[in-house]
């Protein structure tokens, strides 16, 4: 058996990278799914630019009063076609020329209406001649690496490097279990630690597509940050990835059905979903439970995740959650591999 | 040597010289026991089973068919007793015994997925030596479904498939656990067919079924088995003359009130009558010489007074023999 293509270890990985890329809802929520929720959460969360807010004015020279402010957008209308588009909600503020004073009609509890009558006022007293009492300058800040998507981006490829390691081999494993092909592999001479590695190395096949299409897409459409090396990012997302993939592998090794499988992986994954700061930071959990926060694989590598990206943390000072993640690849495996059900 | 050379496919590699110690048994078993919790599956089991002979454990199910076979396949280790593949040891020599049996097991559901091909290509990789993957297709007829995905083949295709897989790696003995179980009757006979090509290429097999029918077709020996135990071991021939007679008369009595009045005694003091038994209101007797018997049955009924409603014949089965043994039907487990 000398080349490649006939040796065992080559043809269960090939074996088990087919048994994936046909099955349409794994390569969903391995590849779709998280591009969708980022999509989603970048536009719930995007930073929009400062609003301009719609007036409405009585006489042109108000008018054109309120457009010389650029948070401004004036039109003209009588008081009574005012006074219903206010009622509307199409304008948030209406000002009416009365002889020589200006009356404001608006809704004093909508924080709108009152920002559009201080920027009223003072485009009014301006046109009418008022100066500045000092001077002053704006000095504005859009920084990429503030923003929740770039907060955010990291979580989500942690919770996804989480989703298809467990995924990927629990529910296989149960489903070969259940279906006696583990204990027919089991009669044939097939090398049992080739069938666990084929698992593996058809996952860091997959995670190179994956990690590439979910960043490639944060990068292009929202200009997420990559501030320290992207050989290290690479790094972090194999460990992360393998340390899951132990986690996996222990759920899997003596579940007998697939409803027993999904019920510890869901109970594996859910306190994770919630603790380990996907969506927001992990660090407002009270302190009590923050030991148990940062025991979790994916607080660990959703920290080292962000520290590379965001701040350009090199893995030196990524020591700690490092640890957390060697910690959950070694233990799981040793006793996986001593309980491990082959029938 | 072995009348197989058609089938040696890509090994260019001489057979190991074990294969060569011919005064060895392919399989033998002593004082095998096997217990689940509190329930004794195999109790006591002594086998031997030579170079090339279709071997076939008969019995109901729940009889300890399936355990025995396991244990001699390595993947269940019995609680006392000792086993012996091809002169070698489970304890010893697991791993070249895995690379010389070819297995398939019951329920074993492949990926449904991959490819007829896909699938004996990956089965091909775990052997050393063994057949072709293009050979081994041809030999279980699935030429037309080489690309097709398993879950689209029929349960007789997806069985061949099974086999095919247990014979990839050309195995010097072959074990089949309830080969034809859950298949029509035309599917059954394909695959009788291909049983009895291996038969003829001079493989060893041992088989397990519940259908006497297949038993008596397939094997060289039968070994029927109940409750853990071997309850009689021949070869079909014999274990059928065993019963006593050549044939079977059934026959049932119509009228309720007269139900009670077969006397047994006199129907078995009939000359050629061998046994006499009742299952479910039918009366089965063993016999000889069908022509001078059965007249004499009709007489001694009619003596009785009685008139039977249903009255047939059939030459004698391994289904009378377990009948002959137990006193349950086969089929009623």
């Amino acid at each position: 058996m000398s080349s490649l293509a006939e040796s065992s270890l080559y043809q269960l990985t090939s074996t088990r990278f087919r048994l994936f890329l046909r099955e349409p809802e794994a390569l969903f929520w391995v590849f779709i799914f998280p591009i969708l929720l980022a999509v989603g959460l970048g536009i719930a969360f995007r930073n929009r630019p400062a609003d301009v807010l719609q007036v409405g004015a009585t006489s042109p020279q108000l008018m054109q009063a309120l457009n010389c402010d650029k948070g401004l957008s004036a039109a003209l209308m009588d008081e009574a076609q005012g006074t219903h588009e206010l009622a509307t909600g199409r304008i948030v503020l209406l000002a009416i020329n009365k002889g020589g004073a200006v009356a404001y009609k608006y809704d004093d509890t909508n924080p709108d209406a009152r920002l559009a009558r201080l920027l009223a006022d003072r485009a009014v007293q301006k046109a009418a001649g008022q100066k500045e009492a000092r001077q002053f300058s704006n000095d504005l800040v859009h920084e990429t690496g503030a923003r929740y998507i770039d907060f955010v981006v990291p979580g989500l490829l942690g919770m996804n490097l989480m989703g298809s390691a467990i995924w990927g081999l629990g529910f296989s494993i149960v489903e070969a279990r259940q279906k006696k092909l583990l204990k027919r592999f089991v009669a044939s001479p097939m090398p049992r630690w080739q069938y666990l590695a084929s698992f593996l190395l058809s996952r860091l096949a997959l995670l190179v597509i994956e990690v590439l299409a979910f960043l490639g897409f944060a990068r292009l459409v929202f200009g997420v940050p990559f501030r320290g090396s992207l050989w290290e990012l690479g790094g972090l997302c194999v460990l992360t990835s393998l340390s899951f993939s132990a986690l996996g592998l222990l759920i899997a090794s003596r579940a007998k059905t697939m409803e027993a499988a999904s019920g510890l992986m869901n109970l594996a994954m859910l306190p994770m979903w919630i603790l380990s700061g996907v969506f927001f930071s992990a660090t407002r959990f009270p302190a009590l439970i923050q030991p148990v926060v940062r025991a979790l694989p994916l607080t660990a590598a959703i920290d080292a995740l962000r520290g590379n990206m965001l701040q350009g943390m090199s893995l030196s000072q990524l020591g700690a959650p490092m640890a957390v993640l060697a910690a959950w690849l070694v233990v799981p495996f040793l006793i996986s591999l001593r309980i491990f059900r082959w029938r | 040597m072995r009348g197989r050379n058609h089938l040696s496919g890509t090994s260019p590699e001489p057979r190991s010289l074990l294969t060569d110690d011919s005064d060895g048994h392919a399989l033998s078993l002593s004082g095998l026991k096997k217990a689940f919790a509190d329930v004794v599956a195999v109790d006591g089991i002594d086998l031997e089973v030579e170079r090339g002979e279709c071997f076939g454990l008969l019995g109901p199910n729940g009889a300890g068919k399936t355990t025995t076979i396991e244990i001699c396949e390595g993947l269940t280790i019995p609680d006392a007793g000792s086993v012996t593949l091809l002169g070698l040891d489970w304890k010893t020599s697991a791993a070249e015994l895995r690379q010389r049996i070819g297995v398939q097991l019951q329920e074993t559901q492949f990926p449904e997925k991959l490819t007829v091909e896909e699938i004996l290509r990956l089965f091909r990789s775990f052997f050393r030596r063994g057949t072709a993957v293009e050979e081994t297709i041809r030999m279980a007829q699935l030429e037309e479904k080489r690309r097709a995905r398993i879950g689209t083949l029929s349960g007789g295709q997806k069985q061949r498939l099974a086999m095919a897989c247990a014979l990839v790696g050309d195995p010097d003995l072959l074990f089949l656990d309830e080969p034809t179980t859950g298949l029509d009757p035309q599917a059954r006979r394909h695959l009788w067919d291909l049983v009895d090509q291996l038969r003829s290429a001079g493989r060893t097999i041992i088989l397990t079924t519940h259908y006497m029918d297949e038993a008596e077709r397939l094997c060289d020996r039968v070994a029927i088995m109940d409750h853990g135990r071997i309850i009689a071991l021949g070869t079909p021939q014999q274990l059928i003359a065993s019963v006593g007679g050549d044939h079977v008369v059934e026959f049932a009595i119509g009228a309720d009130a007269e139900k009670n009045l077969v006397d047994a005694r006199k129907l078995t003091a009939i000359p050629g009558v061998r046994s006499h038994r009742v299952d479910a209101g039918q009366h089965q007797l063993s016999v000889v010489e069908l022509h001078t018997t059965v007249p004499r049955i009709f007489s001694a009924l009619a003596e009785m007074g009685l008139k039977p409603s249903e009255f047939r014949t059939h030459s004698a089965t391994l289904e009378d023999v377990f009948v002959g043994l137990t006193g349950r039907n086969l089929r009623d487990e």
